[in-house]
């Protein structure tokens, strides 16, 4: 009976071999590499993914953004009433798909947790040849999720995200960003925040102990010292801390005359109740009127704290009570089809997918670096925030910045937020530098 | 001192959340020998009948205004609660107080939620293995704010307390302070007062009536007690109810605090399970204290300048306590000999 034996170097090389054939990503060996670049079309559809929460915390959003993605894809196939299409001064897109293939779009959840978003979006590339990936509402899934389509070779349009980081040290050539960021929050406020409140004033933050946190108490503290405020402590609490009134008690007694509140969602709506309920808005302290600011708004989440937010100042990326053409427009498409008013999640959302697919229309081509050209420097209007600029630099978009404040008189539920100043893109604008980062080279997928 | 008293007050009225939450789930486990993880579930669906209570007392009349359109061309809609239509000033108290109306609603809802889960799902895991007993409880959990996401969104729904609850109270003026230097929530004190009157009210019934005299026999031991011809499981049953409805007031009440969503429960389910085990499994003295304790440990924690010392401290100090209670009384605070020990 001949017995095979396999010597130890032989046993070493077979195991080299199955590790390294195990440990190559599925995404490069999978058929969505086989073409010139990452998921080419070659019917007569072109498959857009949409990775938004769909459970979690943030599936409220999710939902919107969802929403407003179905009502851009209606205006790409020349469905419904077109929306902004008839505003927005690029025309390349007929109302006859992108560059002729019909959208069609599929969708995945996020969960609001940075390795479901990564596995939703390998899964869109991957399984139905998703050619772009975009959404998300948290800048932790947004930056794990557009470094996945840099290395996976598609294009990603970035939803909801507020962190510098994004377009700053994080930043990819594949990834674009039309929301604003926590540096642009900072530089609408300052002025505003001066105007309302003075330059003798003592602040006091609580920070949501994260990536978006320190980037919004970074941003905040370095204009709020710019207009002579001191910072009297800055302290991080827990994400999703519910109960905040142990971080709040000491602020009560500190000599602070102003709460930032560097809070998002939940945390943002148990933080502001609970202030209010502590009094804080109605307390005087150094013969001032205490002041509490939410440096990022969010309409759906202003909801949620009810008339807590009356007269509290904050900014947000956009409104759906402006009155430009293109706020107009959207504002009526979304809501004759769904029953109510567009959350700004929606509407960077639903600018971000006509923006892709018009870039792809003007290049003529779903070739990330073609696309990503067309994007770079391109300059229109008409998508409800005036004249905007996606920068080449660092590819995030530069316009106005909203500063809003609580409404007082609320006429509806969705009628909370006021926006009391539209600030100039050319006071939030930075050098592309300041935020660090580099962009690399265009990933096509070939 | 001031700081540290205000921690204090802070401490006491989360620790009456913990207590509550807490107490329910060491009767269960003191009771049935159950580790239910749907016991924070049962905090959250408190919590929802008063969002449902304040949503049928809401319920508007709705008349279009033909002369004002949305901003989407349709037609504008003016929106009166039918309570306030019908019934005037009187109408708006009532929609005012429906955190404190809710209660009146949420004990029999509860007590038939709690009776339901016990006679349609956890009894058929009394012998199981605890494992078992905790993956089909977290399930049902997972179920249950999944249920209520579906209905009410995922966002925070504001529950304001009453008109009259809404403001501070100068405490600092009842213990001999200045005017102004520890003044307090309204609403949180009355938390704290509610927590120690049921907490009161559920140790009086266990003590003072005959059902709560077999049930403490139960608890002791089961066996005999059955031997002597009482249905024991039907009065264990009835504990089961009562145990979802001091965590359903619990959440009621907590509403203007922390206004609810769906996820509430998962947020208080962990700590309670360490309240449980620091003041002994099955002990519900220990639980109690085990829950204010932790309470304003927590609090403590938080202080800037405890921070300053020992960054993160806040974040973990609860787990510390836990570990070190279980280092020197592997029993917890108040546990007793036998229990979760075969």
């Amino acid at each position: 009976m001949s017995k095979k034996q396999m010597s130890r170097r032989g046993l070493l090389k077979s195991s080299a071999a199955v590790g390294v054939t195990l440990a190559t990503p599925t995404i490069f060996t999978s058929s969505a590499w086989a073409a010139g670049y990452t998921n080419e079309p070659k019917g007569k559809t072109v498959t857009l993914g949409f990775n938004v929460p769909q459970t979690g915390a943030y599936a409220d959003e999710g939902a919107d953004e969802l929403r407003a993605y179905k009502l851009a894809v209606d205006h790409i196939n020349g469905e419904g009433d077109g929306g902004m299409l008839s505003t927005f001064t690029s025309k390349a897109l007929k109302g006859n798909g992108i560059n002729g293939k019909k959208a069609v779009f599929v969708t995945g959840d996020t969960q609001t947790k940075s390795d479901a978003a990564r596995a939703s979006a390998k899964r869109m590339i991957e399984k139905d040849g998703a050619i772009m990936i975009t959404g998300g509402s948290s800048s932790g899934v947004a930056i794990a999720t557009q470094g996945l389509c840099q290395d996976a070779g598609v294009i990603f349009m970035a939803g909801l995200t507020h962190s510098n980081d994004t377009t700053g040290k994080d930043k990819r050539a594949n990834g674009f960003r039309h929301f604003f960021n926590t540096e642009m929050s900072g530089a609408a406020l300052g002025p505003v925040l001066k105007n309302a409140f003075g330059s003798q004033r003592t602040a006091y933050h609580l920070t949501a102990d994260y990536t978006w946190g320190w980037s919004q108490e970074g941003s905040i503290k370095k204009y709020s010292e710019k207009i002579g405020w001191k910072t009297a402590a800055a302290v991080r609490t827990p994400l999703g801390a519910g109960d905040f009134s142990q971080y709040i008690t000491p602020v009560l007694n500190s000599g602070a005359d102003v709460l930032v509140l560097n809070h998002y969602g939940r945390d943002m709506v148990n933080s502001l109740t609970q202030a209010v309920q502590f009094g804080l808005r109605d307390k005087q302290v150094n013969g001032k009127d205490f002041a509490i600011v939410v440096p990022l708004y969010s309409r759906l989440m202003a909801q949620g704290a009810g008339e807590n937010v009356k007269g509290i100042f904050g900014s947000t990326n956009w409104h759906w009570s402006l009155q430009d053409a293109g706020s107009k427009a959207f504002v009526k498409s979304f809501g004759k089809k769904y029953g109510f008013p567009p959350s700004q999640a929606a509407h960077t959302t639903y600018c971000q997918a006509l923006l892709y697919a018009d870039a792809c229309q003007r290049a003529g081509t779903f070739r990330p670096s073609g696309v990503g050209a067309a994007l770079e420097g391109f300059k229109f209007d008409g998508l409800g925030n005036g004249p905007t600029e996606y920068r080449a630099s660092d590819h995030q978009c530069f316009k106005d910045v909203l500063v809003v404040k609580g409404k007082e008189n609320p006429s509806s539920k969705f009628d909370v937020l006021e926006v009391v100043e539209v600030t100039p893109r050319a006071q939030v604008e930075y050098p592309a530098t300041m935020l660090g980062g580099n962009l690399g080279p265009y990933n096509d997928g070939a | 001192m001031d700081a540290i008293l205000l921690q204090v007050l802070n401490g006491l009225d989360k620790g009456g959340a913990y207590a509550l939450i807490a107490l329910g789930l060491t009767i269960i486990f003191g009771t049935l020998g159950v580790v239910n993880f749907a016991h924070g579930a049962l905090f959250m669906l408190g919590a929802f009948c008063a969002v449902a209570v304040k949503s049928v007392l809401s319920l508007e009349k709705v008349t279009l205004d033909p002369t004002k359109t949305t901003a989407w061309g349709t037609p504008m809609e003016i929106r009166v609660p039918y309570i306030e239509a019908w019934f005037g000033d009187f109408g708006a108290t009532v929609l005012d107080f429906s955190v404190p109306i809710s209660i009146i609603i949420a004990i029999p809802v509860m007590l038939l939620i709690g009776v339901a889960m016990e006679r349609g799902l956890i009894r058929f895991f009394y012998k199981r293995p605890h494992a078992e007993q905790i993956l089909v409880t977290f399930g049902l959990a997972i179920v249950l704010q999944e249920i209520v996401k579906s209905q009410f969104g995922a966002n925070p729904i504001p529950q304001p307390a009453p008109d009259l609850a809404k403001g501070m109270i100068d405490f600092g003026i009842m213990v001999g302070f200045d005017a102004g230097n520890i003044v307090y929530p309204a609403w949180r004190l009355i938390y704290f007062l509610f927590s120690i009157v049921i907490i009161t009210a559920v140790f009086a019934f266990l003590q003072f009536t005959t059902f709560g005299m077999v049930v403490r026999a139960g608890m002791a031991d089961r066996e005999t007690v059955g031997l002597l011809g009482i249905d024991i499981d039907k009065r264990f049953t009835i504990v089961f109810g009562m145990a979802a409805v001091v965590a359903g007031l619990a959440g009621v009440m907590y509403t203007p605090i922390l206004s609810p969503d769906y996820h509430m429960g998962m947020d208080f389910l962990v700590l309670s399970f360490v309240v449980v085990v620091v003041g002994g499994m099955g002990s519900l003295g220990g639980a109690v204290a085990a829950g204010f304790m932790l309470g304003i440990l927590q609090s403590f924690a938080s202080m800037n300048e405890v921070k300053t010392i020992i960054p993160g401290i806040d974040q973990i100090i609860i787990y510390l306590i836990a570990v070190i209670i279980l280092l020197v009384r592997p029993r917890g605070l108040m546990g007793r000999k036998g229990v979760m020990e075969h």
